[in-house]
């Protein structure tokens, strides 16, 4: 390795320690001891407003049912925690709401056979795409070199041409 | 060829553009129903009692009980079971809900005209309240159900007051109407489609 | 008077307009230099009536001048001054004349600011511009008129909606618009250049510039809304995939792919019809968010006042806009050269391969957005799409896109080889992983998403890193010739500095992103007044509330104490306001921003009493994701002041007519 690279990856390396320590206390909060929450049972709670949160409020329907204020909303969480409180699973909960309202009521849509496409679509975009981006590149890799333009680099309006301007490796 | 592939975008854009100008005429905030062709949720709920209040200030046939003014809700639970074997629509109403009031002369004339009977469903609403609204704008309800915790309402799939609902003789949900009732659903969805029902066999 | 006066320069304008859409385009396609150079002058005098019109609108509302319809409906005598101002675009009418200066604006920058254009480009493209302002203001005049009046006067309005009375909403719209709009900069220059056959190296110069200022404007639009809704809406999030927040997302997304694109074309004359498709989807994209707002199709919290007729009034403009660029590149694209050679591993691919997950990214938010009207409108039901969707196909391609973020800026243009480039990378991806997993340890909390997110951060930073030392290193052989590393580092192209600064950008948004999602943590909590409660360390002490009226509100004031380790730490003033106006009650969250995470109480409802609900979020390092976008903006800005935009004194029309037959040999 060049000495230079040496020197400063050895500069970098201190930096980023002490960086990594300053940040330490930031996130060291995440450590402390909680007091007690006021709810009766956080672990409930948290459950609750994860799957409110995935629930659309059909009141304003901007909203969450863990963020809204409506009326609705606000019962339709109570409805969440005494199914979750009564052991029943996420699934059921979820299946209670679609009976009554709906595919409408989830913000992540099910996975059916109306929504593949949705689901799948953007795997498969991406694949495309890349593989796409492959092959074009191939193809046009493989037609003459007179096909091509010249390889002067454009200079800028004040006419100079720079270094990184400047083709191939080192 | 190549001009082939270049027309792809545009065809892309067509088929978005095609699908939003079909939004166009679309609501997209109204909820479809999952219940309709299903049966009725459970329900058994106690009914509001009071006088009897009917029709308009020009009905002769005001009665007013006065010793129930300060009624709370009495009178025999009804249940879905007691409905079956009649067609009879679900009007969900609360003293606090001002889009009711509108469609309310509405109810009062379907009842009065004996179309269906209109069984009320007063959502989360407090009975004193409920009653001087009926007193003050007339009581078109067969009975009115007092759902007070808005549970009915949930599992009949209710989010905004009003909702009208008719249920068929073997108690399956058929129709569904959010927001006050027009003239012209009335007529052209909720007459025909009582038509159907209430056709012999 | 002053209302008509305004309604009247549109109508001025629209003449004005006619005149610019046809004939420096007629002169350009002729030769008639005399119609050519109708161009500037025409947007001057564009500039000067849609400014006019402006001022009358803002001249309205400061006057409270009811009898106007537009600020009856959206302003009040007891609204403060600077929101009255505000007000004027906080309708759909009103926004839309923000537009339409915008639009003359960016008009007349291209027109004053681009003397090395030859005259033929700079006709077309201006004429471009001109018919696109024509469109809207035939919009505002034939449906969405601001000036109408109102008989009989009402005594005073009807208030702005208190949500929108807030600072970040005087800046939001004219940030979002200034992007918006700058990109039909870019459409308008890629129209030109396919009208007039000259797609080359030097067109793509031209236009980067403009395109990565209209990008930057639209990053801090994008920002302040985001920070706006983390602040006023009291949820405690700050994205919430909204229709209309995808709405100015993919405009930004396809803008960012375009800036990319740009510098393979700019340096090797390369994929030039894939830039042009770019250029015309970025602002065709922006036209789709007006319409997907405006027309009622999409349920959003953002929509202003949903009107069908209006809504097919823009899809017709889409249409015909849309349509129009995209048959002529359908028509002339063909015809373009294939640019320069490069292999497959290189720069250009790197670059491309930005655009091509940028553009998946794109139709990925596009699809979920569209979706349920697609199923609606084929009878297939209704969904909802929402975050649950977006994060869990969004969050992918954007990891990959960063592991190529990484790598693209430290490879190579033309042709690379692989154990170069990866002995110039091993030292970045092995900082990455440590400090990543070093972070992580630190914080206490180890989950796949955590760890994603700060390898992504790590990663991008230590390539800038990596960059920047290959840029200031001393070449070997060479000690003694060359400058010092601290010139050097002076020296460097304001260009590759703002890409660093850009990308670093993006780092800590990453950075800011991954440790909120992780580390949050919330508490509800009843609190009467004396009562504490401790989160995250941070001891929070309710001391009761208190009435506090505003200018046009009633508020019940509450104050809550923070101390941490014994020390206090801040003093926060949640409150709980009823505008008079409106009657709607609106919940103002009090925040304490500090560098490493910000600290947000919200009063809930009243539980009896004196007792609250109180909402007590500690988030860390939440203010980094704004920052991080701040700095993406002053990255982009900073590039554009490089040296090489700049003409040479002396530099005239001449020499970019040179520049139409090909790539200049100038050394």
């Amino acid at each position: 390795m060049h000495p230079a690279d040496r020197t400063f990856h050895r500069w970098a390396l201190t930096l980023l320690a002490a960086w990594v320590l300053l940040m330490a206390p930031a996130l060291a909060p995440a450590l402390a001891r909680e007091a007690a929450p006021a709810s009766a049972d956080p672990v409930l709670e948290n459950r609750v407003m994860r799957l409110s949160s995935e629930l659309r409020c059909l009141v304003c329907q901007n909203e969450t049912i863990a963020a809204s204020h409506a009326d609705l909303a606000v019962d339709l969480r109570n409805q969440v925690r005494e199914m979750l409180r009564e052991g029943q699973s996420e699934a059921d909960v979820t299946r209670y709401m679609t009976e009554r309202y709906g595919d409408f009521i989830l913000y992540r849509p099910p996975v059916k056979s109306t929504t593949v496409v949705l689901w799948y679509g953007p795997a498969v975009l991406l694949v495309a795409g890349l593989g796409g981006l492959w092959w074009i590149l191939r193809r046009r890799n493989r037609l003459a070199a007179d096909q091509f333009d010249d390889d002067e680099p454009v200079a800028a309006p004040d006419g100079s041409v720079r270094a990184d301007d400047l083709q191939g490796p080192r | 060829m190549k001009l082939l592939r270049a027309l792809i975008p545009l065809a892309l854009f067509a088929a978005v553009a095609v699908f939003l100008a079909m939004g166009l005429g679309l609501n997209p905030s109204e909820v479809p129903s999952p219940l309709i062709g299903k049966p009725a949720p459970a329900f058994a709920l106690p009914q509001l009692v009071d006088g009897t209040v009917t029709g308009t200030s020009t009905s002769s046939n005001t009665t007013t009980n006065t010793s129930t003014s300060t009624s709370t809700s009495t009178g025999q639970p009804l249940s879905r079971e007691d409905l079956l074997g009649k067609v009879w629509m679900l009007n969900v109403w609360a003293s606090w809900c001002a889009p009711c009031r509108e469609e309310h002369p509405l109810v009062v004339d379907i009842a009065q005209r004996k179309l269906v009977p209109v069984y009320g469903l007063n959502y989360k609403d407090a009975p004193a309240a409920a009653t001087q609204w009926l007193r003050q704008l007339g009581n078109p309800y067969t009975g009115v159900l007092v759902d007070a915790d808005g549970r009915v309402g949930i599992d009949f799939g209710v989010y905004g007051v009003p909702e009208t609902f008719i249920i068929d003789r073997q108690g399956i949900v058929r129709f569904k109407h959010v927001g006050p009732l027009n003239a012209g659903v009335v007529r052209d969805k909720i007459e025909p489609l009582l038509r159907t029902l209430n056709a012999p066999g | 008077m002053i209302p008509e006066l305004g309604h009247f320069a549109l109508w001025l304008a629209v003449g004005v307009t006619l005149v610019l859409g046809v004939l420096p385009l007629v002169g350009a396609q002729r030769g008639r230099t005399d119609l050519m150079l109708l161009a500037r002058p025409a947007t001057s005098v564009l500039m000067g009536l849609v400014l006019l019109a402006f001022g009358c609108l803002i001249a309205s509302f400061v006057r409270n001048d009811f009898s106007v319809l537009n600020v009856a409906s959206n302003s009040n005598s007891a609204l403060p001054l600077m929101y009255r101002i505000a007000a004027s675009w906080g309708s759909h009418e009103g926004s839309l004349i923000l537009w339409l200066l915008m639009q003359a604006g960016w008009a007349w920058a291209v027109a004053n600011f681009s003397r090395n254009l030859p005259l033929p480009m700079l006709a077309r493209t201006l004429a471009v511009m001109g018919l696109l302002t024509l469109s809207f203001l035939l919009f505002v005049l034939l449906s969405s008129n601001p000036f109408d009046r109102i008989l009989p006067v009402p005594l005073d309005g009807q208030d702005l909606n208190p949500q929108l009375q807030d600072p970040g909403m005087i800046f939001h719209p004219p940030m979002l618009y200034m992007g918006y709009v700058g990109f039909s900069v870019a459409f308008a220059f890629a129209v030109a250049a396919l009208i007039g056959g000259n797609l080359d190296a030097q067109w793509a110069r031209w236009m980067r510039p403009w395109t990565t200022v209209a990008w930057a404007f639209l990053t801090f639009g994008i920002a302040l809304g985001s920070w706006w809704a983390y602040y006023e809406l009291g949820w405690g999030g700050w994205w919430f995939w909204d229709a209309v927040e995808n709405a100015s997302f993919m405009p930004w997304l396809v803008g960012t792919a375009l800036i990319h694109s740009l510098a393979v074309s700019e340096k090797r004359g390369s994929f030039k019809s894939w830039t042009v498709l770019l250029a015309i989807s970025a602002y065709s994209l922006s036209l789709l968010g007006t319409f997907l707002v405006r027309s009622g199709v999409i349920t959003s919290v953002h929509s202003f006042a949903s009107d069908p007729a209006r809504g097919l009034f823009i899809l017709v403009m889409l249409g015909i806009t849309v349509g129009a660029a995209l048959t002529l590149y359908a028509w002339r694209a063909s015809s373009v050269g294939l640019g320069a050679r490069f292999e497959m591993l290189s720069r250009e691919t790197m670059l491309l391969t930005n655009n091509v997950l940028l553009v998946v990214a794109t139709a990925a938010v596009m699809l979920g957005t569209l979706y349920p009207l697609i199923l609606d409108a084929l009878g297939l039901g209704k969904i909802s799409v929402g975050a649950p969707y977006f994060d869990a196909v969004f969050v992918p391609i954007m990891a990959v896109l960063v592991f190529f973020m990484g790598i693209g800026p430290l490879s190579r243009w033309k042709r690379d080889e692989m154990p170069a480039l990866s002995r110039r990378l091993r030292w970045a991806a092995g900082v990455t992983v440590i400090s990543a997993l070093l972070s992580a340890w630190v914080g206490g909390k180890l989950t796949i998403m955590s760890i994603l997110g700060l390898l992504m951060a790590f990663w991008i930073t230590a390539s800038v890193a990596a960059d920047l030392w290959e840029r200031i290193k001393p070449i070997k052989g060479m000690a003694g010739m060359q400058a010092p590393w601290w010139q050097r580092l002076r020296q460097l192209p304001r260009a590759g500095v703002g890409m660093m600064l850009a990308h670093l950008g993006v780092a800590l948004f990453c950075f800011g992103v991954t440790m909120v999602g992780t580390y949050d943590v919330e508490k509800d909590v009843a609190m009467g007044p004396g009562d504490s409660t401790t989160v995250s360390g941070y001891t929070f002490t309710y001391l009761g509330a208190k009435p506090a009226n505003g200018p046009n509100y009633e508020a019940l004031r509450g104050h809550l104490t923070v101390v941490r380790d014994g020390k206090p730490i801040a003093e926060m003033f949640p409150e709980k306001r009823i505008y008079r106006v409106q009657r709607n009650p609106m919940t103002e969250a009090a925040i304490y921003t500090r560098v490493r995470g910000d600290l947000y109480v919200q009063l809930g409802e009243v539980i009896e009493g004196e007792t609250w609900l109180v909402r007590i979020w500690v988030k860390p390092f939440v203010s980094w994701i704004w920052f991080g976008c701040l700095v993406m903006g002053l990255g982009g800005i900073l590039a554009i002041t490089d040296r090489r935009y700049r003409a040479k004194a002396g530099a005239t029309a001449t020499e970019g007519a040179g520049a139409m037959s090909g790539v200049s040999a100038a050394r």
